[in-house]
């Protein structure tokens, strides 16, 4: 079994949009999409931590996808949806423009990603898919999640 | 005893599970870590069966915990034989536990044998000693034991078959299905596990956001058909939400209720007369705290009894009565439970102390003479120490104060003792009220709110127009607060949410006075909104390295809000408040212990000299060219007024462009500046003045910051420099009595009064005042509020004008309710006054009408 695409059945990724880019999400690790409102600014927090919010009682920490790629802020007001994930154990939202259907990739349009591809995309995208629609980026919700080191070289 | 008993079989079986593995785990890799627990796991079952009279038990247990010992200590190399006779003591152990969870007693048998088995594993030479000589404990123990068994059998063999309410029974048998007996006991209450409380507070807070949500939605739609039944909600949740957190709470007598017996009984075995004397015993805290100080405590009383008190023929001789006292007390503090137990028995030896610290190689010889005493006696906390000169069955084995110290840190208390040659020893145990819920006060930094821990808020103090001012040491701000300087934090500009104050700046907000692990400070917001009781919940990882927060939660009105952490909001200030952690722990409680001193030189003399902070109203320094000569001395043109100057032994003017230290005191419309070399350093240190005799102008001296020190004696120097200083106020400080419920309202007056010159103290409520006048305290006057519940404000004044020491103390009321009838209704009752709350300066003068009434009478 090879590590990083285990199965040959197409994948399901949630498909979301960041500044005209469509990524994609893996589903199984998505727990809940909901509008990205009532976020408690967190002083001093890394980078890219937009807040905590209380998901139906449960205080969950949001991220800013678009931070964590390194593109430019949202228009202040702008809607934001927040699509909540699971990582050891807790959840995260992670915050992005909108968020579309769910889209089965099948394992042949799975490419590599460039290695032109911008310092902090490199870090956080798992792979590219070539779908009808277009380049589909799926994102990798534990290299978003990490944070420290990792935050700093993505960010620089 | 039935249900201590229960519990007892409950604990001790949970703890011998864990015993069998940690032996195991010993024998094939004999590591410190392990063999200390393990020696600590059977200390806790000897301690708890000597209590009970379970004599069988704790001989076996004392047998193992003796091999244990040597183990420990490196005396002997664990052997499988060791090991296993030390599993076949445990054994034993569970038997005779099987046994008593049956029957209620412990079963009759004999475990000389074992006994013997063990202690010649311990014997020097081991292997080869007979039986029972190295016992020398053992007959000490058992007469006293034994007398006691009977009370426990007594009433025992019946209940199972006649039904009678004897619970001693019925615990044991718990866990099996509940059966027709049992269901026909008066059931008054029963045990409920703790995750299951858990769940139900949890499932509460949530009921609560849901009823929020619903009453927001309610409210935009006005009036429907939903109204009526949602307020009926929101009530029952309400009262649900106080219902369970009221079902975790206990009074901490609950755990005290072993100790009169426990202290009995070590009596006797020590041949001691010991009086244990209990208070506060009905506060209530968190049943897991509760559980987790439990043996903590018994551990400190056992000290107490064993080492802290002397024999009678000691104390005979030290001129004390014959029985020694351990006084146990317990009173909420802020969100804090504080707990004292203090003996007067001899104290702690130092210099045994100290040496024993030097030998179990806890410390070098070069840093221990730099500790002081307070350091020294702290070494009892160390694991592996222990002072007592021969092992007894009582303690003294050095398990006990570092296990206090692990479990009470462990929930986030703390520990610490303080001891005095001759008059005995006070261990101070501060604990949190509970784990999961504090009272928050809800503060607010530009947009953003935060929580900040009630328990650490001393105090509040509003500031821009109709309240203090902020004042300016170089670009840091600071506000004078009876004469101390606090360094102040503003908030937004700490956490990036505003740029940094501009000094001078005019700045409008609260100060929230907070006592945070290095002493005291201030933090600066722009607005306060009342407390709220919340459920601290974890931060997420990605954020656990913010030192500012302690964690987060959410709101009554579902939005979620950070926890300010007061000890990480200093640090990121990189606050240094010196040593005053140490001072203030031991002293948070009676802040008098400890005194701000002001450190500095004058005079040209090398001898540092100190004068409480307190008394100096600013620190100037003023260029050499504003110093005149007017009349007979130097004076300075000072905010606008001519501020005589005085210098503190022999003076030179400085060059001209050089500036001159000095300190300003300040009283009403005086001014005196005491001219002054150099200033040297703000501490806060606990202040053991040696009086010097007839040194004019000085008090004494102390050592202070490791120095000799003279401390001046400052009305010596304002007298000099203003004959009339004191002339004016002519008494001393009026003392005001506050009774407000309110501790919301009790931060905002206190404060206001204290800086007005009153002395205050406070009660939360009529009964604590009436409790004071039994105490003999007196005062100046009386300030009330007239609704609280309990004895309201009329009725507090009739109690005190029915007669006794304050029946003619003016009393002043205050009060929400101003009308017309209400300020006749309050005159009528024979209040001198009646005022607004909120309007500090008619409270004043009221105060001061009423209080120079009196004088004036007298």
């Amino acid at each position: 079994m090879s590590a990083p695409t285990p199965s040959a059945e197409p994948r399901l990724l949630l498909g979301l949009t960041l500044a005209g880019r469509f990524c994609g999400l893996p589903v199984p690790c998505v727990r809940d999409v909901l509008r990205g409102e009532a976020i408690t600014r967190v002083p001093l927090a890394p980078p890219g931590v937009a807040g905590v919010l209380n998901l139906r009682g449960r205080i969950v920490t949001a991220v800013e996808l678009r931070s964590r790629l390194g593109l430019p802020a949202a228009e202040p007001g702008a809607a934001r949806m927040s699509i909540v994930v699971e990582h050891e154990g807790e959840l995260y939202s992670l915050l992005a423009d909108a968020v579309r259907e769910v889209l089965p990739v099948p394992p042949e349009a799975r490419a590599m990603a460039p290695e032109t591809l911008g310092e902090a995309w490199r870090g956080h995208v798992a792979a590219i898919h070539q779908l009808a629609e277009g380049l589909l980026i799926e994102l990798d919700p534990a290299r978003l999640l990490a944070f420290g080191r990792d935050a700093e070289a993505g960010l620089a | 005893m039935d249900d201590l008993i229960a519990e007892f079989l409950t604990e001790t079986n949970e703890a011998l599970a864990e015993l069998d593995t940690a032996l195991v785990q010993l024998e094939r890799a004999p590591d410190g870590e392990t063999l200390a627990r393990i020696f600590r796991l059977v200390h806790t079952v000897k301690g708890t069966c000597g209590f009970f009279g379970l004599s069988r038990l704790e001989g076996v247990a004392h047998a193992a915990e003796n091999l244990l010992g040597l183990y420990r200590d490196g005396e002997r190399a664990v052997t499988p034989e060791g090991v296993s006779a030390v599993l076949a003591s445990i054994d034993a152990i569970r038997t005779i536990m099987a046994g008593l969870a049956e029957t209620g007693a412990e079963p009759p048998g004999d475990d000389a044998a074992l006994r013997a088995r063990l202690e010649a594993l311990a014997a020097p030479e081991a292997g080869a000693v007979p039986p029972g000589q190295e016992a020398l404990t053992e007959p000490l123990l058992e007469p006293a034991a034994e007398c006691e068994e009977p009370e426990l059998p007594g009433p025992l063999p019946t209940p199972a078959n006649d039904g009678a309410p004897t619970p001693l029974a019925a615990a044991p048998a718990a866990p099996a299905a509940g059966t027709g007996a049992e269901a026909a006991l008066p059931v008054q209450a029963i045990r409920v596990s703790l995750p299951v409380l858990d769940d139900l507070m949890t499932l509460a807070s949530e009921l609560v956001l849901v009823r929020n949500q619903l009453l927001q939605v309610a409210r935009s739609q006005g009036d429907s058909a939903f109204s009526a039944p949602l307020q009926r909600l929101s009530r029952i949740t309400s009262e649900l939400q106080e219902g369970v957190m009221k079902t975790r709470m206990q009074p901490v007598s609950a755990a005290w209720s072993k100790l009169p017996r426990l202290v009995r009984d070590l009596g006797q075995e020590l041949g001691k007369r010991i009086e244990l004397v209990m208070t506060g015993g009905e506060t209530e805290l968190d049943r897991q705290v509760l559980e987790l100080i439990r043996d903590p405590l018994t551990h400190m009383v056992r000290n107490c009894a064993d080492h802290g008190l002397e024999g009678p023929e000691e104390r005979r001789r030290a001129g004390k009565p014959e029985a020694g006292r351990i006084l146990l007390s317990a009173r909420q503090e802020g969100g804090r439970i504080l707990i004292q137990i203090a003996d007067d028995g001899r104290g702690l030896d130092l210099d045994r102390v100290r040496r024993r610290a030097l030998e179990r190689g806890l410390v070098t010889e070069a840093a221990l003479a730099g500790m002081d005493d307070a350091d020294v006696a702290r070494f009892v906390f160390r694991p592996g120490f222990s002072t007592a000169e021969a092992v007894t069955a009582v303690s003294g084995r050095g398990v006990g104060m570092d296990v206090v110290r692990t479990n009470i840190e462990r929930i986030g208390g703390s520990v610490d003792l303080r001891s005095s040659a001759g008059r005995g020893t006070t261990l101070t145990i501060r604990i949190p009220l509970t784990l999961a819920i504090i009272s928050g006060l809800i503060v607010q930094a530009e947009a953003e709110r935060f929580a900040v821990p009630q328990a650490a808020v001393v105090e509040l103090v509003r500031v821009g127009p109709g309240g203090a001012t902020l004042e300016w040491v170089n670009v840091a701000p600071v506000l004078r607060l009876r004469g101390q300087l606090l360094p102040l934090v503003p908030l937004g500009a700490l956490l990036g949410l505003a740029p940094a104050l501009e000094a001078g700046a005019a700045v409008e907000g609260f100060v929230a006075v907070l006592h945070a692990d290095a002493g005291r400070f201030g933090l600066l917001v722009d607005g306060v909104f009342d407390t709220e009781e919340i459920v601290v919940k974890p931060v997420a990882p990605i954020l656990r390295d913010l030192a500012a927060f302690s964690g987060n939660t959410i709101l009554g009105d579902g939005g979620v809000i950070m926890i300010l952490d007061p000890g990480g909001v200093a640090r990121l200030a990189g606050l240094s408040l010196g040593r005053a952690g140490e001072a203030e722990a031991e002293g948070a409680a009676q802040s008098t212990d400890t005194a701000q001193l002001l450190l500095f030189r004058a005079g040209g003399q090398p001898t540092p000299l100190a004068v409480p902070l307190g008394l100096v109203a600013r620190l100037e320094a003023l260029p050499a060219e504003s110093i005149e000569l007017v009349g007979e001395g130097p004076a300075v043109q000072y905010r606008g007024r001519l501020m005589p100057l005085l210098p503190v032994g022999a003076w030179s003017r400085p060059q001209p462009g050089a500036t001159q230290q000095m300190l300003v005191f300040q009283e009403g419309e005086r001014m005196l500046g005491l001219m002054v070399d150099e200033i040297l350093d703000v501490v806060q240190e606990p202040l053991a003045l040696r009086p010097s005799g007839a040194r004019p102008g000085f008090l004494g001296s102390a050592i202070i910051a490791g120095r000799g020190t003279d401390v001046l004696d400052c009305a010596h120097w304002l007298r000099l420099g203003d004959p009339a200083w004191f002339g004016h106020s002519g008494g001393p400080v009026p003392r005001l009595l506050v009774v407000e419920d309110s501790g919301f309202f009790r931060q905002i007056v206190v404060p206001a009064l204290s800086s007005a010159g009153y002395a205050v103290t406070e009660c939360a409520d009529a009964a604590a005042a009436l409790a004071l006048r039994e105490k003999g305290a007196m005062f100046d006057a009386v300030l009330t509020d007239i609704e609280m519940p309990g004895m309201d404000g009329f009725d507090l004044l009739a109690e005190i004008r029915r007669g006794g020491p304050w029946a003619a103390l003016p009393v002043v009321a205050l009060t929400s309710r101003t009308g017309p009838r209400d300020m006749a209704r309050g005159h009528a009752a024979g209040f001198n006054d009646y005022v607004a709350k909120f309007d500090r300066d008619r409270v004043l003068a009221a105060l001061g009408r009423a209080i120079s009434g009196l004088r004036s009478a007298a």
